[in-house]
């Protein structure tokens, strides 16, 4: 049996709802960013396996991966300064305990 | 035979470290635990010819981001203690919206026929990516860059302690 894109896709959406799972549940902020890493990385296969399957020519799918990941490295510096500027101020990076601006 | 044992490892290697990420109770665990996630993922990446993605992901992901999320873990110990409850009261909501989810992605890609085109990447494509982000996708190189310097200035702000 060949490997295929459909396995990389069923691959990809195991990771996706992994990161879903994680985002949706977790109470910690860094946690929740780890599970948007995982969100990340599942779009990244898809668009790296659909390079290879659907247009091998073109190298599009690889672009937009790199770019990806560069733009989660950029969130992930944003997303991290702003839970130790939280931490500094609040003393907790609990999401459901940051509720100062809720009236 | 031997692609497909391949790839099975690497789904296992990437899937099960992916559940310690997203249920273990102990936070550094679970930072560690992207690790092998992300290499994984890179292994896919190989299986796929994207080698260069695949450098890529091991230096930004499994380097960069994992460090950065060690450190700041590190940093705020208030909110990381294994005794502190780590999940919400909305773990069974999450869990059946993240599965019906994952269900309903699974059937949409995997009945959708995808227009698969046989051939093969050249091979080495390093090359050839870096030629095309200098001719077809210039703007959008540009644009990450000074997204990559707004970041790192906006980091440091936000990060930086008041006088």
């Amino acid at each position: 049996m060949q490997v295929g894109l459909n396995h990389y896709l069923a691959v990809s959406a195991l990771l996706f709802g992994l990161g879903l799972y994680g985002i949706l549940t977790r109470r910690n902020a860094v946690a929740i960013l780890m599970g948007i890493e995982l969100m990340l990385n599942a779009a990244n296969i898809n668009l790296v396996a659909f390079n290879r399957y659907v247009a091998p020519g073109a190298l599009a799918g690889h672009v937009f991966a790199l770019i990806i990941i560069t733009l989660a490295a950029c969130e992930a510096a944003v997303g991290l300064a702003l839970v130790l500027a939280v931490y500094r101020n609040l003393e907790t990076i609990h999401v459901d305990e940051i509720n100062v601006m809720k009236w | 035979m031997g692609e497909l044992a391949a790839f099975i490892i690497l789904a296992i290697v990437t899937l099960l470290p992916a559940v310690v990420v997203v249920t273990s109770r102990n936070l550094v665990r679970a930072a560690m635990s992207l690790i092998p996630s992300f290499l994984g993922v890179t292994g896919l990446f190989v299986l796929l010819q994207a080698e260069f993605v695949a450098g890529i992901q091991i230096l930004i992901y499994a380097g960069a981001i994992a460090v950065l999320i060690l450190f700041v873990i590190m940093l705020t110990q208030g909110g990381t203690g294994t005794a502190l409850r780590q999940v919400n009261e909305q773990q069974l909501v999450g869990g059946l919206v993240a599965g019906a989810l994952t269900i309903a992605l699974l059937g949409l890609l995997l009945r959708t026929p995808w227009p698969l085109v046989a051939g093969t990447l050249p091979r080495s494509n390093v090359a050839a990516v870096g030629g095309a982000f200098l001719t077809n996708f210039i703007l959008a190189f540009e644009i990450s860059s000074l997204v990559l310097l707004v970041s790192l200035v906006g980091a440091l702000v936000i990060a930086r302690r008041e006088q």
